[in-house]
């Protein structure tokens, strides 16, 4: 789960990071009242999940309680664009916060090595700006380190870096907390990611983050019942919402967008382990198609998640055709059989859309593929044999069907 | 020989009267695999249905058994404590099956049990065909032989093993990796094995996308099996960046984890990579083949 700024902001608090003062804001006039009741300078940020935001014209500046109320109202319900999202994302909320006095801006983040299996540090001196063209441009001024999760962290780990960084001298002091701050947020909270850029110096010789990027692990989500809530307020993963929606793990669906100079993507694919899946999307482009989708039903699918999943595919309308792919290891080929007899009959009672029909090729082999066979074969359908011949088999029928 | 597993091995299984656990205990059994008994807390002293003994207690159940590997059938809050507990009774290899378990959970794992072999978590397990079974792999497509195969992915795998024993070359051991970002046993320290490993003639090595495990494989293999025969395979090569695909640990984010990078890896260290599955058992009987004087 991606975090806005300020649910970042929000957990820095919690572990004791220092952040700018102000309020997180949903209406114009509640920006007003704050601003009235605090006068001084205030920045008015956009809360979106996308990167760019300041050059799409979602951060302004406020001097006064009227200023603000007009911007606020400017920046409420407007859509964002940037290169990165050209579809644009609409703004909800504004995070209000003092305008501070830049001395200097550092960067710092914690991600995960997977290599090194160790948490790595990476701390520059040039914050504030993308940390990709930094290690490009200056790849020796990102100072890294891998803190060892047994021993945990140590403020000596924040010295260190702080020195070889380079740092300017006013960050010296705070830096070591913040750092160890990060590394508690980071564990406790399982983020794949906690990034500060810029951490501020201020003129007056504070040391704030003054952005807040973080990224949870959604299998550590559980632990923490009381984010949940900001699950439901991020702008859903029609994708991952539709695989919940019908009992599939939030990655095991996904749609590809149509990209140029590659054949449409008309075949829908579902197949079962995550790695078939994605062999699966590999071997229809090697047929000379497009895969729509990747979906995985899991192992053990009963014959009711198979007929979800096709009636979830085929509600694309792009998908010509399907090739379902069965290697039957704990999932057992018969059931899915059954699941694809009964998605091909039509909606089940009570089910308030009819399943879209497009032609169909199965791939089944594995445990129990000679009774999914059989199956099948009385229900009028010749499943093939490999995966190859599926695929191409798939693609020619997409294509047949697409000129239709 | 095998690498980790071989007939005599003792096993345990950590969730042994659980529904994935009771029903793949009776297929390692019925598979030949030294099943020696099972943990469940607050069942022990009982017996499963087959006879086996059950221990609420890892400890117990090594002390009784004399086991040393452990599969793990447990729900993923409980994936971090099933391997610190494995690792506490002296278990040698674990094999964590479970899928879910936080990736901060398996930081802390990793480096704080010294000595263990984890396997997964989030794998199909390890299988030395006609020796031992010590995972959920449907068994019947694996036949006895001379190639190591190690993949990140459970159904891909059966998919490559299929074709490899119906093209003749049975597997010494099959080792699933696991799909997770954070796992205990890579594809260089199968590799590691492998190598020292005289029943393996040559090895296949299924990736995917996203991490660096094929890129890390690649340089071992320049390095110290240059003259393996090796073959590799790379799933999800036409996924789109960013686009996270049912494994947790397969997304391509930057440029790192691109199959582009794994490619060429592989063709530096003289690894073909195979565009389709079925490619591979030709592949490897080209560079099988003795040269002739």
């Amino acid at each position: 789960m991606k975090l806005m700024e300020y649910q970042g902001k929000d957990l820095f608090r919690r572990v004791g990071i220092p952040t700018p003062n102000g309020v997180f804001s949903t209406t114009a006039a509640d920006v007003r009242d704050y601003v009235a009741a605090h006068p001084g300078s205030w920045v008015l940020k956009s809360q979106v999940m996308m990167g760019g935001r300041g050059k799409a014209g979602g951060i302004k500046f406020a001097d006064d309680a009227q200023q603000s109320e007009t911007l606020a109202r400017e920046l409420i319900g407007k859509v964002l664009k940037s290169i990165q999202n050209p579809d644009g994302e609409e703004v909800k909320s504004l995070l209000v916060e003092e305008k501070v006095d830049i001395a200097s801006e550092a960067y710092v983040s914690i991600a995960i090595d997977r290599a090194r299996k160790r948490p790595i540090v990476m701390v520059t001196r040039f914050g504030g700006m993308d940390v990709e063209e930094v290690a490009e441009k200056n790849p020796d001024d990102i100072k890294k380190y891998w803190i060892d999760p047994a021993t945990g962290y140590s403020p000596f780990i924040g010295r260190r870096l702080a020195f070889s960084a380079g740092l300017p001298e006013g960050y010296r002091k705070a830096f070591p907390a913040i750092l160890g701050a990060l590394y508690t947020l980071f564990m406790d909270f399982g983020a794949n990611l906690v990034e500060i850029n810029p951490l501020v110096l201020t003129k007056d010789g504070r040391v704030i983050a003054s952005d807040a990027k973080v990224e949870l692990d959604d299998n550590g989500l559980y632990k923490h019942p009381d984010l949940a809530r900001w699950n439901k307020q991020s702008p859903a993963d029609e994708d991952q919402a539709a695989a919940v929606a019908i009992g599939l793990g939030m990655s095991n669906y996904a749609r590809f967008a149509d990209e140029p100079g590659e054949p449409p993507k008309t075949v829908g694919t579902i197949a079962n382990g995550a790695g078939l899946g994605m062999g699966t999307m590999d071997a229809v482009k090697n047929a000379g198609g497009g895969a729509a989708n990747f979906l995985d039903i899991g192992g053990g699918a009963q014959a009711d998640l198979v007929k979800k999943s096709y009636a979830l595919v085929t509600a694309d309308p792009r998908v010509k055709a399907m090739f379902i792919n069965i290697f039957g290891g704990i999932t057992r080929g018969d059931q899915v059989a059954k699941g694809i007899v009964e998605a091909l009959k039509g909606p089940s009672p009570g089910a308030d859309q009819p399943v879209r029909q497009v032609p169909l090729v199965v791939r089944l082999t594995g445990t129990n593929a000679e009774e999914g066979r059989a199956i099948l074969a009385e229900a009028g359908f010749v499943p093939v044999e490999t995966m190859d011949e599926g695929a191409a088999r798939a693609v020619e029928l997409a294509n047949a069907n697409g000129k239709k | 020989m095998s690498i980790f597993l071989d007939k005599n091995s003792k096993v345990i299984v950590q969730g042994i009267t659980g529904r994935e656990g009771a029903f793949h205990t009776q297929r390692m059994i019925a598979y030949g695999t030294q099943v020696a008994g099972g943990v469940t807390p607050g069942k022990g002293g009982t017996n499963t249905e087959s006879g086996l003994p059950v221990f609420d207690t890892v400890k117990d159940a090594v002390e009784g058994t004399g086991a040393t590997h452990s599969i793990i059938f447990v729900p993923p809050f409980a994936g971090a404590d099933a391997l610190w507990e494995a690792h506490d009774a002296g278990i040698r290899v674990a094999v964590c099956i479970t899928e879910g378990i936080p990736a901060h959970d398996m930081l802390r794992v990793v480096a704080t049990t010294p000595g263990m072999r984890i396997i997964g978590p989030n794998c199909p397990g390890v299988i030395s065909p006609g020796k031992s079974l010590l995972g959920i792999m449907p068994s019947h497509v694996f036949k006895e032989g001379n190639i190591g195969m190690i993949s990140r992915s459970g159904t891909l795998t059966y998919e490559i093993v299929d074709g490899l024993t119906r093209a003749g070359f049975g597997q010494s051991t099959c080792v699933g990796i696991g799909g997770d970002p954070i796992i205990g046993t890579t594809f260089v320290d199968c590799l590691r094995e492998f190598a020292n490993d005289p029943e393996t003639r040559a090895i296949v090595v299924a990736g995917e996308i996203g991490g660096s495990d094929e890129e890390d494989a690649a340089a071992f293999i320049k390095e110290h099996l240059a003259e393996t025969p090796v073959v590799a395979f790379i799933g999800g090569r036409s996924a789109p960046k960013g686009k996270r695909l049912g494994h947790a640990g397969a997304i391509i984010s930057g440029n790192t984890g691109t199959p582009e990078s794994k490619v060429k890896a592989f063709g530096e260290a003289g690894v073909p990579v195979a565009d389709r599955p079925s490619e591979i058992p030709g592949l490897l009987a080209a560079r099988l083949k003795p040269i002739p004087a």
